[in-house]
């Protein structure tokens, strides 16, 4: 280890954001890459149609998965995500069949979002409670309540009005494209420059120093689920507006998917380390390859077994580094 | 056969160490230490941490292959590639950390891996506790029975455990690494007990210590290791504790703890009467401006709990707290450091450093205020409060952006310090402050509290190394039980007194004085 010089500190953040880039273009990489394999083998899969419905269909779990980034930093995790963006795209879709004001149908699963989420946040926090305790119970919650309120009736004759993901902005750009790159940058950006960023990645990194640090665990935990809520709620009204009905049921493995987009996308599962911003690129990646199986003839079902395979393949591979580091 | 001017040759070395050298990636942890123990001894080895005890035992006892050199038993070259060979050669280690499972007993523990045999693969339940019973006799212990459930037992009734698990396997050299760490002052006398019964059996038992009146008091020989090198391998009786302890830091002591004569201020920091049972009893004591003083005791005495208490991390039951003469009420370590106390807690790992974050990150975060406008972090402030402190702390890093946990451990150290002095603090609790930190780094941070205390800031250290207490305190205060037992001027204070005081023997101290 040589001696720091300032001009030694100076250059390298340049080196930084070079390492930076250079893991998020292996992530963009990775998707042309896919794109131009599978567009040889059926010419059809590049048609401008399919990769515009990739990335609108799919928007939706960009969003969510940039919570969920937030939520892993902090060293928790979240699996009743998939359930409560089911529960809040029926919450505003009743409101809105029934005569509300479109914009307040909207602000409700935001809203709702934020509430469910703060509260599991302050059971975790408060009660010291783990995770994936609160959350498997708040899935089983959300996701038989949904199914006794509703009976499993869907609801259709939605107001044309209430399809926000219809929207063109411009005309030209879509509103669930424009949402998922908009709240990525901003998320980034807060994560990267606010004092209350810096806060997550310490609680995920080390509670107790953070802790003595006057950084305040459970307020910091809150917060995180808070906000988590708030991008399940966007997520769920994209999801919600991208169909002409709303099943009421869940998702089926939503959440898999999420955390999957989260971990692939740099976050460690175990707490404490880096970006929130690749996220979205392996959710674009997971959407991809769902897609791509059902041009190569693959059953889609295989989507979960490859998505299986992506969460361990990265989370070993972050072990191993953690080892390398550990060990020098 | 090794053996230098002072410490004669024993006539049948049965374990002999020859020029050991080992290299890590970037350290060099052993450069050419030789030593050898004959039947019936004890051998002490001795160094700072850091020195390359832990490295030697390891290579002894097979965990990892030396570089060069090699380790003969009665004479003859062994082969200790993996902790198999060392335990067939006849050689047992007794790690800090007891290697037992808890939930089983006694009888089981000791014959873990190399049980009696029946026919068919059976285990001989009887003829293992027989050999149980067997071993307890031989060492006398009467208080330990074959079928307790080892989870069940005293840390000193464990260590037995693993002792007559050595003897189980007919280890003829038997290593112990701090065996006396975690005992009571009782158990340390059977442990010396049993170690004599060792020798008389002809035994070679390496004991590794850091306190000297054991070496003393059980070893024959002891060779002292500093920075990976053999610095001298002396008789006990030829030697004495002043001795050993300039061999081992390689300078007189006196020059270890550049003490700053500076003129003492006013009270910053008046505790009275404060409680938060069951670990602080009614303690009251002041530091003031400009000054040092040190808190001794032993672990568990409350020490800890102590500053935490005043840190507000577990806020007071009970008494009354004065920062710089206002009375005040901490409920929460963001309230302590907003009255301007910093606290450097004891577990650099678990408690003051967040590991996957940067330097310059880890600089700041008890200092946001001080960087973010408006909730945001402004990167230029950012850059120059971790760039001073770098600086200033004289931090070996490649950058800014180095990843903290990758950073040595005096390192690591210094940031946790200058994390808290970026918030210019009027009082300074230090837990610990140099554990576990090369000799180097140690002498960097005791300059650095001296600086510290000549510019005003009051220091609280604590601190279970009585030369750093004597070295760097203005005023010593010992805690037991809770409460404070003792308080000794700079002039007035001696290992004795302050070891007396720890002990609880301190009223006998007093009238002996």
């Amino acid at each position: 280890m040589t001696a720091v010089t300032l001009a030694n500190a100076e250059a390298d953040p340049g080196r930084r954001l070079k390492a930076l880039a250079s893991q998020e273009a292996l992530l963009a990489i990775a998707v042309i890459g896919l794109a131009i394999a599978v567009g040889l083998y059926n010419p059809r899969f590049l048609a401008m149609r399919n990769l515009s419905d990739v990335l609108l269909g799919n928007a939706y779990i960009g969003v969510a998965a940039i919570g969920m980034s937030m939520v892993i930093i902090s060293g928790n995790i979240d699996i009743s995500v998939g359930a409560l963006i089911g529960v809040l795209a029926t919450i505003s879709g009743t409101l809105a069949v029934n005569g509300a004001p479109i914009v307040l149908a909207w602000l409700a699963a935001l809203v709702a979002g934020i509430l469910v989420m703060a509260l599991q946040g302050a059971i975790i926090a408060y009660l010291r409670i783990p995770a994936i305790v609160v959350t498997l119970g708040m899935l089983s919650i959300l996701k038989g309540g949904l199914i006794s309120v509703t009976g499993g009736k869907w609801i259709t004759d939605l107001p044309d009005s209430f399809h926000l993901a219809d929207i063109e902005l411009f005309g030209v750009l879509p509103v669930p494209v424009f949402l998922m790159v908009l709240a990525t940058i901003l998320a980034a950006l807060w994560m990267r420059y606010s004092a209350s960023g810096r806060a997550i990645y310490a609680v995920g990194g080390n509670p107790e120093a953070a802790r003595l640090c006057g950084i305040s665990q459970p307020r910091t935990i809150v917060m995180v689920f808070a906000l988590h809520g708030f991008f399940a709620g966007a997520a769920a009204l994209l999801y919600a507006t991208q169909l002409r009905v709303i099943q009421s049921t869940v998702p089926p493995n939503l959440e898999l998917t999420i955390i999957t987009a989260a971990v692939v996308g740099g976050v460690s599962i175990l707490g404490g380390v880096r970006t929130v911003n690749k996220t979205t690129l392996a959710a674009i990646l997971i959407a991809e390859i769902a897609s791509a199986l059902v041009f190569i003839d693959v059953s889609p079902y295989w989507i979960r077994a490859v998505q299986g395979v992506l969460i361990l393949v990265t989370v070993i591979a972050d072990i191993l580094r953690r080892r390398r580091m550990a060990r020098a | 056969m090794v053996a230098d001017a002072h410490g004669h040759t024993p006539p049948s070395p049965l374990l002999s160490v020859r020029a050991i050298e080992k290299s890590f990636p970037g350290v060099r942890a052993l450069s050419g230490v030789s030593f050898d123990a004959a039947k019936g001894e004890v051998h002490a080895l001795l160094g700072e941490n850091g020195a390359g005890k832990s490295t030697l035992i390891k290579i002894v006892s097979g965990v990892f292959p030396p570089d060069r050199g090699e380790v003969l038993v009665e004479g003859k070259p062994v082969d200790l590639a993996r902790p198999d060979d060392a335990r067939r050669a006849g050689i047992a280690t007794i790690y800090q950390e007891l290697l037992l499972f808890p939930e089983l007993t006694v009888a089981e523990n000791i014959f873990m891996g190399h049980a009696p045999r029946a026919g068919f693969g059976q285990l001989d339940w009887r003829t293992m506790r027989q050999r149980t019973n067997a071993l307890l006799a031989s060492l006398e212990i009467h208080d330990l029975q074959a079928d307790r459930v080892v989870g069940s037992l005293s840390v000193g009734n464990r260590q037995r455990v693993e002792i007559l698990r050595a003897l189980s396997q007919d280890a003829r050299i038997l290593i112990m690494d701090e065996p006396t760490a975690a005992l009571t002052e009782y158990d340390v006398t059977r442990l010396f007990d049993i170690v004599r019964k060792l020798k008389a059996r002809g035994v070679a038992v390496i004991y590794i210590s850091h306190r000297l009146d054991e070496i003393f008091a059980i070893s024959d020989r002891v060779t002292v290791l500093r920075d990976g090198a053999h610095v001298a391998t002396k008789r006990v009786a030829d030697t004495d504790a002043a001795e050993l302890v300039q061999l081992m830091v390689g300078r007189r002591i006196e020059n270890l703890f550049p003490k700053i004569t500076v003129p003492i201020g006013q009270p910053v920091l008046e505790v009275k009467g404060l409680e938060r049972r069951p670990l602080t009893k009614t303690v009251s004591l002041t530091v003031c401006a400009g000054e040092i003083v040190g808190l001794a005791g032993l672990v568990g005495s409350g020490r800890s709990e102590l500053a935490q208490t005043i840190f507000g991390v577990m806020p007071a039951d009970g008494g009354e707290i004065r920062i710089a003469g206002r009375k005040v009420d901490i409920r929460s370590p963001a309230h302590a450091r907003s009255l301007g106390v910093a606290y450097v807690p004891e577990d650099r790992g678990t408690q003051g450093l967040v590991r996957p974050m940067t330097v310059r990150e880890n600089f700041s975060l008890a200092a946001l205020g001080k960087v973010a406008f408006g909730g945001f972090i402004d990167r230029g402030a950012e850059r120059r409060l971790a760039g001073d402190g770098i600086m200033r702390f004289a931090v070996k890093t490649t950058s800014l952006e180095q990843i903290a946990g990758k950073l040595s451990g005096g390192n690591q150290q210094k940031i946790v310090l200058g994390k808290w002095l970026a918030n210019r603090p009027k009082l300074l609790i230090l837990d610990e402050p140099t554990r576990g930190i090369d000799v180097g780094a140690k002498a960097e941070i005791h300059r650095l509290m001296g600086e510290l205390a000549a510019q005003g800031l009051a220091i609280l250290m604590i601190s279970s190394e009585l030369p750093e207490v004597l070295g760097m305190s203005d005023r010593v205060l010992v805690m037991r039980e809770g409460r404070i037992a003792a308080e000794f001027s700079r002039a007035e204070a001696t290992q004795e007194s302050i070891g007396a005081a720890m002990m609880g023997s301190h009223e006998d101290a007093e009238k002996a004085a």
